[in-house]
Formats: structure tokens, C-alpha cells, sequence
């Protein structure tokens, strides 16, 4: 690969994995949320997360052009080849930190995926606008979550502030970028970074104060995820999701 | 049909519409806390295979149904009276959905 191949395979490695942890994350709530509606709801949502990493992946994989494919990239990999958001890779913990954990991704998604749409990689720009409306509906529900948690009983209303400040120092790690990344904003594939996160924390502000949960005025970021350094979760998360092609390669059903 | 256990919202009917011009039909039922999330969860049970382009979603408690004791007197009348059914009409070719 040059230098502008493996930019667009990191940067596919990026969203891709993002999309597949946040997508397995929920896929967790199957058969567990709180009512049958959401739990429906959940898992519908952990589908299109799971849809999208897979373009994602088919596309990086045809980058990589080894002769791999998307099920190589997700089942293959270790946590120090994992390119996914810190964030996405958190807990579900009780249904206020799964909320805020989705909102949280669901803004930078809203955003940047609608930049996408116009990047001059048509393979990721298709990718974007099929996307695109899914990422519009999740972002309603999330929202509409927070606000009913937030502006519910005071239970809710403590869990959901409890979540909000637990993750915070996770949200910052979404919007890093390096040499990869520079590289495709130079050739108009990715947007400006600056400009999604300063539109996410606008729109979080907003949704926060309507929801009458206090934005925490925490500044230190966890970071590292952009070079494999994850929080210890992810280990055990690939260890569940890989473990029948693992322990059985090439396995089909 | 009031739901006495509120913990997981109230009772709402979903009559989802599968193209246009045609009626609205009832789907099913969910339970959901408020307007905006019973719209939500009737998009996510009822529609997620293209089943529809719009969405009703009314409380159960707000329809008022006939009861079976109506049956006599509400639906029994029209029994013997077959020159109600437009069926001495010819439908022509290519109306749909009739």
C-alpha cells in the first residue's frame, strides 16, 4: 500500500471498528433491556452499527488488497490492531450508561458521517450517505433517551448524571487524528475535525441542558485508541466476540 | 384497557399505512411512556421490514370499541340486505387496492 492507501486502510479501520464495537455493545442488551420495546429497539440499532462496519471492513480489506476479507479484519486482529473509538468500547453498565455512551457516539456519528457524504473517495462517500439515515434515526432515540432520563425522577436523573461523568473523559479520544489522517483531509476525503468536534460539543451542551444534566467540567481525555492503546474492556469483548473462529478457523455456518 | 402498571408507560394501538393512498391498518400494540418514544417503538417493531411509510400511533385508552353484546343490533341488520355490497359494479382494469 502508499502512503494514501494506508491512510484510507486506518482511517476504514477507524470507523469500521468503531461501528463493529458500539454494534456488539448493544448487541449485548439482546434478550436483557429494561422493556421489550427497547430491547427491540437496541438491537436494531447494534444491526445497523454491525451493517456499516461491515462496508467498512470490505472496503479496507480491498485496500489492504491481501487477499483478506471484512470477517479476517474483525475476527483476526488483537486489541493493539484494533482502531476503535475508546468510547464505544465501554461497558453497558446499567441503561443510563449505555444511553449516554450511544448519544455521545450518535453526535460525532450525526456529524461526521454527514461530512462524509462529500469526500471525494467515492467508495466512502456511497458508504456515508447509505448511512447517513440510520445514523439520523439513532441519534433521535439517544437524544430523546437523555432528555426523558435526565428530566425524569431523580433516580434517573442521578444514574444518568453518574453516566454522563464517568464517560466524559472518554469522548475527547473520538476526535484525534494523526499523519493518516491528515493525509486524506489533504486530498478532501475526511472533513475537518475541528469543525465535527466543535459542532458535537454545541448539539451535547444543548441536549445536556434541556435534559437538565450538568455538562461535566472535567478537561483530562483518556487517548490512545488511534494506536491501539485501549481501555482493559476491549480485550474481553474480542475475546467473546472472536472466539469461534478462533478456537475453530475458517468456520462457516 | 387502561395499563394499571405504568413502570413500562401506558398502552398505545399502531396502525402503520403500506402505501400511499391506501388506509392505515392496526399492526399490533406496545407499551411506551410518552408520544415521541411509542412513534419510536412502533417504527422499530413494526416497520423494520419495510412494511410501511407512515405511522399512527394512538393510547389505548382513547379508542372506544363496541362491545360483543352490540353485535345483535350494531351488525345483524345488514345480514339480508346483499343490495348493499358494490359487487353488481365492474371494476375497471388496473384499479388497485380496492
Amino acid at each position: 500500500m502508499n502512503a494514501l492507501e494506508t491512510a484510507k486502510f486506518e482511517f476504514c479501520l477507524r470507523l469500521g471498528d468503531s461501528a463493529l464495537i458500539i454494534g456488539h455493545r448493544l448487541s449485548e442488551w439482546c434478550g436483557h433491556a429494561p422493556i421489550l420495546e427497547e430491547d427491540i429497539a437496541l438491537t436494531n440499532v447494534a444491526l445497523d452499527f454491525v451493517g456499516l462496519s461491515r462496508n467498512l471492513l470490505t472496503y479496507a480489506a480491498q485496500i489492504q488488497n491481501e487477499g483478506k476479507t471484512e470477517d479476517d479484519l474483525a475476527y483476526m486482529r488483537d486489541v493493539v490492531l484494533y482502531r476503535n473509538a475508546l468510547i464505544t468500547e465501554q461497558p453497558n453498565g446499567d441503561f443510563a450508561l449505555t444511553m449516554a455512551r450511544h448519544f455521545f457516539y450518535d453526535v460525532f456519528s450525526y456529524y461526521f458521517y454527514h461530512e462524509l457524504c462529500n469526500s471525494a473517495d467515492l467508495s466512502l462517500k456511497g458508504i456515508a450517505e447509505k448511512a447517513v439515515k440510520e445514523i439520523d434515526y439513532h441519534l433521535r432515540h439517544s437524544a430523546e433517551w437523555m432528555y426523558r432520563l435526565g428530566d425524569g425522577t431523580d433516580e434517573s436523573h442521578q444514574k444518568i448524571q453518574d453516566a454522563v461523568d464517568e464517560l466524559w473523559m472518554y469522548t475527547g479520544d473520538m476526535f484525534d487524528t494523526d499523519e493518516h489522517y491528515a493525509l486524506l483531509q489533504e486530498n478532501n476525503i475526511v472533513p475537518a475535525m475541528d469543525n465535527i468536534k466543535e459542532q458535537w460539543h454545541l448539539k451535547v451542551k444543548n441536549v445536556l441542558e434541556t435534559a437538565t444534566i450538568k455538562v461535566p467540567e472535567v478537561t483530562y481525555m483518556q487517548s490512545g485508541s488511534l494506536k491501539g492503546l485501549h481501555t482493559e474492556h476491549l480485550g474481553f469483548l474480542l475475546a467473546e466476540m472472536q472466539h469461534l473462529q478462533r478456537s475453530y478457523p475458517n468456520s462457516t455456518w | 384497557m387502561e395499563n394499571k402498571d405504568h413502570s413500562q408507560g401506558i398502552l398505545w394501538e399502531v396502525f402503520i399505512q403500506g402505501n400511499p393512498g391506501i388506509p392505515h391498518k392496526h399492526a399490533g400494540s406496545l407499551h411506551a411512556p410518552d408520544a415521541e418514544m411509542a412513534l419510536q417503538a412502533a417504527r422499530d417493531v413494526y416497520t423494520r421490514r419495510s412494511e410501511g411509510i407512515s405511522i399512527w400511533v394512538v393510547p389505548a385508552a382513547n379508542i372506544t370499541a363496541s362491545s360483543p353484546e352490540d353485535n345483535g343490533s350494531f351488525f345483524e341488520p345488514s345480514n339480508d340486505k346483499p343490495y348493499r355490497h358494490p359487487t353488481f359494479y365492474k371494476v375497471p382494469d388496473g384499479v388497485k387496492y380496492l
